[in-house]
């Protein structure tokens, strides 16, 4: 093995889209040829470079920034709509599929950014569990103003209601493009592997670059002391900002590619749960830890699907090993017993063999 | 008069959230963490007070007394089984453990009782309760909530203050540490404490469904989700805060029902919540502590 001079920053980096890389390189040809993939699994693949956008973008929140947040589907749901609305503007105008998708992802973006800098304002000037419940009502409160939003688009231009679609009255030609609770509805699926793969690196350099830039060193001094931090003359509140804005930019981006996927989204998809799923991901990979996200997102979006010859019993099983994963990682004891074990492993390893095996330790 | 009748309404369906924010409220307290799995506890009371009434024919009492005595069983097990464990370890750890206790109680009821609905026949049907002033008419179910809720509070705040169990209590939530040197038996605080949340959580299983006669595995979620609000809204790990809470939360969504619009109920609930979290932090009878460094 070659012996490694780079940085350990740098090869965390290069790991990660190392892993993305690999991902893709093994999926995408598997999916192409057909047969090796089940039907559902290969309905997967976008899900999962979304919930691994979503995953690292939360992680930037909760583990770097050290701020709870439980309505980081909200931003999604923001980015789903409002990428839903301009795709469907654009169908009849604008040829290319890609281009419509990635019209799509920036303006859900950039809407998600917007509404995370609105919803900041309130909620950073709040602490710990009380800064948790805000996120969580944001979120509600997005999920059910979406319930009640009504877009329609016809040769007249959009027409917007709220409440009930009577108000509209739209041409033969004219179509809904949020129908309330039943959501987007019509869609042209635009969105590929390819560009979940893109959208998943974009991600990625950002939020790399972020955390190694003196931004995001002054993010995690804050997270570590506010107080200090404070002394040191940081703002607090306008590094948490930051983060809190590219974190919900990244999860609208997401979330557009995620609506882009489907012919219909409704608004109850991005609920409470899909939050505290993203949540659980993020806690599961390891708080601060990028790579961590990446694996426990691809992992835990496919489990359900590996599970399914337990059928019934899938969810159940699903809970079980979420619990026990958690105290297996968490109790001193038992995490006691896993670095003994890793340990005795090790030991054997490396007297069987004479090689060392640096790069492991990076990860 | 309709205004009235949406007050009592609101005030019936605050009583209930009142109860299950009881229960978060406690633990919160006490144990310092999020128990999210209390909602599926109330589903779990529903349902076993609905098959020991009627398929096992015991009547109303027997179905209470045994959906009580199930759930605290049950909160009990959680307790050791799921968090004790992970007593120490950073608070979202817990969160996580206690999210997989809900889904864990979610699709163990979903296996066992079948996603079907079931329609729940009211436990609390005593004619004598009923009563009418005018065009008003109020239900026993909702006299029966209102008392109950009256109930559990006062014998709430009296076990908390002139027993030794709930000086014990007073005692770990203030500081754990010094109360164990004090030779206070945490570990068996903490259990009391998952024990009388549970326990609340069945009675508040048993008056909801009875009120809103629906019974699904996930039907405990969203009331779950309120009350943690209301919890919060009242200043979490205050009891008479809890109560204050639900019973506003209860207002609240009921009035905007009525007068705003059915869809949006939740959102201004919400908003509400965001406002007063904003101008009073902690809550409305939260105590704001300072940090100290």
């Amino acid at each position: 093995m070659k012996k490694l001079t780079m940085k350990k920053a740098t090869l965390q980096n290069f790991t990660n889209y190392g892993i993305i890389l690999l991902f893709f390189l093994i999926c995408g040809p598997l999916n192409d040829v057909g047969g090796f993939m089940t039907r559902s699994l290969e309905g997967q693949l976008v899900p999962i470079c979304v919930y691994i956008v979503m995953a690292v973008s939360l992680n930037l929140v909760v583990g770097i920034s050290g701020e709870l947040s439980l309505g980081h589907a909200g931003f999604m749901s923001i980015g789903a709509f409002s990428g839903a609305v301009v795709a469907g503007v654009m169908q009849n105008a604008v040829q290319s599929e890609p281009l419509r998708l990635l019209v799509a992802v920036v303006v859900g973006a950039i809407l998600a950014a917007v509404f995370g800098f609105l919803i900041g304002i309130p909620v950073l000037r709040l602490r710990g569990d009380y800064l948790a419940i805000v996120t969580l009502a944001f979120g509600e409160i997005i999920k059910n103003i979406f319930n009640c939003l009504y877009v329609a688009y016809d040769s007249n231009g959009l027409q917007v209601a709220f409440l009930s679609s009577s108000d509209i009255h739209l041409e033969d030609t004219g179509r809904f493009l949020i129908n309330g609770p039943q959501g987007a509805t019509g869609q042209d699926k635009t969105a590929t592997f390819f560009a979940g793969i893109l959208l998943v690196m974009f991600t990625l350099v950002v939020v790399q670059n972020l955390i190694r830039s003196r931004t995001g060193r002054a993010i995690m001094a804050i997270r570590d002391n506010r107080i200090a931090a404070e002394a040191c003359g940081l703002n607090a509140t306008r590094y948490k900002m930051i983060a809190f804005v590219i974190a919900a930019a990244l999860a609208g981006a997401a979330g557009a590619l995620y609506g882009q996927n489907f012919a219909a989204v409704t608004p109850s998809k991005f609920d409470f749960n899909t939050s505290i799923l993203v949540l659980v991901f993020v806690v599961f990979g390891g708080m601060g830890n990028i790579t961590g996200s990446i694996v426990a997102a691809a992992l835990l979006t496919v489990l359900p699907e590996l599970l399914r010859e337990f059928q019934d019993y899938r969810m159940l099983i699903y809970a079980i090993v979420l619990i026990l994963v958690m105290i297996a990682t968490n109790n001193p004891l038992i995490r006691g017993w896993i670095e003994q074990a890793a340990a005795w492993v090790k030991k054997l390893f490396t007297k069987k063999s004479t090689e060392k095996e640096a790069g492991n330790d990076g990860i | 008069m309709i205004f009235l009748s949406h007050l009592i309404n609101g005030l019936s369906l605050g009583s209930i959230y009142a109860i299950i924010a009881l229960g978060y409220t406690m633990v919160y307290g006490i144990a310092k963490m999020l128990n999210f799995a209390h909602g599926d506890v109330i589903m779990v009371g529903g349902y076993i007070s609905y098959i020991v009434a009627h398929n096992l024919g015991w009547g109303a009492i027997g179905g209470i007394l045994m959906s009580i005595l199930v759930c605290t069983v049950l909160g009990v097990l959680i307790e050791g089984l799921a968090y004790k464990p992970l007593r120490g370890a950073s608070s979202l750890a817990v969160l996580i453990t206690a999210i997989g206790v809900s889904y864990f109680l979610q699709n163990a009821a979903l296996l066992i009782w079948s996603p079907d609905p079931i329609v729940y026949p009211s436990l609390v049907d005593l004619p004598w309760m009923s009563f009418s002033i005018g065009d008003l008419k109020v239900s026993s179910v909702t006299t029966v909530t209102v008392l109950c809720c009256v109930l559990v509070m006062a014998l709430l705040t009296l076990f908390i203050n002139k027993t030794k169990m709930g000086k014990a209590m007073r005692a770990v939530s203030e500081d754990k540490g010094a109360a164990q040197l004090m030779g206070i038996n945490v570990n068996g605080t903490i259990s009391v404490t998952f024990a009388i949340g549970s326990g609340l959580a069945a009675i508040a299983g048993v008056l909801m469904c009875s009120a809103y006669p629906v019974l699904t595995p996930t039907t405990g979620s969203m009331p779950g989700i309120k009350a943690f609000t209301a919890a919060v809204f009242g200043g979490i790990g205050s009891i008479p805060g809890a109560m204050v809470g639900g019973i506003l939360v209860g207002l609240l969504e009921t009035l905007a029902k009525a007068y705003i619009s059915t869809e949006l109920s939740d959102a201004v609930v919400f908003a509400v919540l965001i406002i007063i979290l904003l101008v009073k932090p902690a809550g409305l009878l939260g105590k704001q502590v300072t940090e100290k460094v």
